[in-house]
């Protein structure tokens, strides 16, 4: 069998593929994040609740209903959007002209409060969600074996992220968009609705998370913790990368879970820990992130 | 923030005195003593009492995280920078203090003073990286950091992982003074608690909290004054990590158990909350806001997660409509300063 760095190739490709699936996860949830934060200038930290959403709407929609996994993809997505945006004008809304800092102690208190309340309904053992009929088993590709929804997982949340991107930097609302970002009294002063902008957008990031947790639904056990840990990954993520930049999210998403990827083939030990070792040394070197604009 | 150190000639905001006006200050301040002077007093009689009234046990427990809420409020209160990460300091202290004194069976003081020594140097380390950025940044950066003492935790050895470091002795206190009675210890934990209290008072109206509370209000305008601003935020947070060390180290002797919920990120968000509702910024505040979550726990315990969702809609009522805490508000009525 090849060996690299004396590491079997099928054991160091297996480890960059996982890699890459947690990077697509990272740099979806990042992305979220950086959409939110551009536009509200908060750091919402319901994100990991509601990427868990996502995944137990997509749960629910399968168990109670029968709705098989492709409607659901796109209808968790909505409803977590949906939910997100009734949070938005109730709650969050009335904070804009306060310290960031409340922003982001609220969205804390909302995670505590839906974290609890689906604990209470389902417990913290977790449910299995079945891989799509379509999407099961793999192929091989020669220098090794890829299971087709892995595959899947890795093309869906790029197609999403460019999707993004694109809608931001190249179409007329993304253009709304970026101007509200930078003088939103302005571009409301132009007659358009920058408030029911703020909702969208918020909806729009949310339904973000939402999609990353159906896809992850099949992977990873649905259950209730599973978004609190990974956030605070996104969380340091976020700050190597900088909120400057979307695309820089998506590139730093995608690197840093190659990175981790890399880090448990060669000294598993650090996996857990490499992401924010790299942030301490972001932190050194340029404060204000790898894409970011400010310090 | 830096909008109200524009209106400080108004002094309706708490804790914003006006600067330059020093007879207005030191007479402000002379009569907010006396009147703290009162309230220390009635705090030292209420817990010298208090153990004929609740169990020791639970009064013991409920004062370590009274100082862990009010070393993390000097930071928070008096400093401006939101940690969301410091269970690391209080955990890692917790597990180092039940560590030396159950495997190198070093004497309560000195395990808790061990467990101190690790705060500080982690609050050290950690600081220095996190002060590089602001705000929002700032606490992603704390909670970031403090996720990955929680790994740590997880993986090292010594902590026990999953169990823990379970059955920690209480020992003797200075070799002599035994700690099994419960009402010694309860004494002993209530002087450290008390000294503890009075060392960030005399902190916050030192010199240095004075220039603490001038670059929590106007940065830019304390720097221009000449006040280094990075040494000053660094220096509060390296206090705070260490108090919130004494109280996790304490909290290991008094439960003998340090685990992994003392290092995790809910026990961060705890002790922020503990502070927002009781008044962030305030002298007692923070301790009245531990009692209050505490108990709360206390009596919810049986209820399981709804534990987490009650905590949630205290976070969510209190920063939608009671940002000042209860002794904020309070404060605000007696215009004065608590």
């Amino acid at each position: 069998m090849a060996e690299i760095f004396g590491i079997p190739a099928a054991a160091l490709y297996g480890q960059l593929l996982l890699g890459f699936i947690n990077g697509a996860f990272y740099a979806t949830l990042s992305l979220g994040l950086a959409v939110i934060f551009g536009l509200l200038n908060i750091i919402n930290f319901t994100h990991g609740a509601q990427y868990m959403m996502g995944a137990f709407v997509g749960w629910m929609l399968l168990t109670y209903l029968g709705i098989g996994y492709w409607p659901a993809l796109i209808l968790a997505p909505i409803i977590v959007g949906v939910v997100g945006m009734v949070i938005e004008r109730l709650l969050i809304s009335r904070l804009y002209k306060l310290d960031h800092l409340y922003g982001l102690l609220l969205t804390f208190g909302l995670a505590l409060i839906i974290e609890g309340l689906f604990r209470n309904g389902y417990g913290v053992s977790g449910m299995s969600y079945a891989i799509p009929a379509e999407l099961s088993g793999g192929v091989n590709l020669g220098f090794m074996f890829l299971p087709l929804y892995r595959g899947w997982v890795v093309l869906a949340s790029l197609v999403v992220c460019l999707g993004t991107w694109f809608m931001i930097e190249k179409t007329r609302l993304g253009a709304y968009l970026r101007a509200a970002t930078e003088n939103p009294t302005l571009v409301q002063a132009f007659g358009i609705n920058v408030p029911l902008l703020v909702t969208l957008t918020y909806g729009f990031g949310v339904a973000l998370a939402g999609f990353a947790g159906v896809l992850a639904a099949p992977i990873y056990a649905v259950n209730p913790m599973m978004g609190s840990n990974l956030i605070i990954v996104v969380f340091a993520v976020v700050v190597i990368g900088g909120m400057g930049s979307i695309l820089g999210a998506v590139v730093t998403g995608f690197a840093l879970g190659l990175i981790e990827g890399l880090t448990k083939v060669f000294y598993p030990e650090a996996a857990a820990t490499v992401i924010f070792i790299i942030m301490a040394i972001v932190l050194l070197v340029k404060p204000a992130g790898l894409f970011g604009r400010e310090a | 923030m830096s909008d109200e150190a524009e209106s400080v000639g108004a002094g309706a905001t708490l804790d914003v005195e006006p600067v330059g006006a020093e007879a207005i200050l030191s007479d402000r301040a002379a009569r907010g003593k006396s009147l703290h002077m009162a309230i220390f007093a009635g705090l030292a009689v209420l817990l010298l009492i208090a153990p004929f009234l609740m169990y020791p046990f639970f009064l013991m427990k409920l004062l370590c995280f009274a100082l862990f809420a009010s070393a993390f409020n000097l930071l928070l209160g008096y400093g401006g920078l939101l940690s969301f990460g410091h269970a690391a300091y209080f955990g890692m202290a917790s597990y180092v203090s039940a560590h030396a004194a159950k495997v190198w069976g070093l004497s309560p003081e000195l395990a808790i003073l061990a467990g101190m020594v690790t705060a500080a140097g982690l609050g050290l380390l950690f600081g220095a990286l996190a002060i590089r950025r602001q705000g929002i940044y700032f606490a992603m950066v704390t909670l970031a950091f403090a996720q990955m003492i929680y790994f740590f935790a997880l993986q090292a050895p010594f902590t026990g992982g999953e169990d823990g470091i379970q059955g920690v002795p209480r020992g003797h206190l200075f070799g002599i003074i035994d700690l099994s009675n419960a009402m010694t210890f309860y004494y002993v934990v209530a002087v450290v608690f008390l000294l503890g209290i009075l060392l960030i008072y005399r902190i916050i109206h030192s010199p240095f909290g004075q220039v603490l509370k001038a670059i929590r209000d106007n940065e830019p305008r304390a720097i221009s004054l000449g006040y280094r601003a990075d040494h000053y935020k660094l220096a509060v947070f390296v206090l705070s990590a260490t108090l919130s060390g004494l109280a996790g180290g304490m909290k290991a002797i008094v439960v003998q158990l340090a685990s992994l919920t003392d290092v995790y990120w809910a026990m961060s968000g705890e002790v922020v909350l503990m502070t927002l509702l009781g008044g962030m910024g305030t002298i007692f505040g923070p301790m009245v806001g531990a009692a209050i979550i505490i108990t709360m726990q206390n009596y919810l315990a049986s209820l399981g997660a709804w534990v987490t969702v009650a905590q949630g809609v205290v976070f969510v009522v209190a920063v939608l409509m009671f940002r000042e805490g209860i002794v904020g508000v309070v404060s605000k009525w007696l215009k004065k300063p608590l």
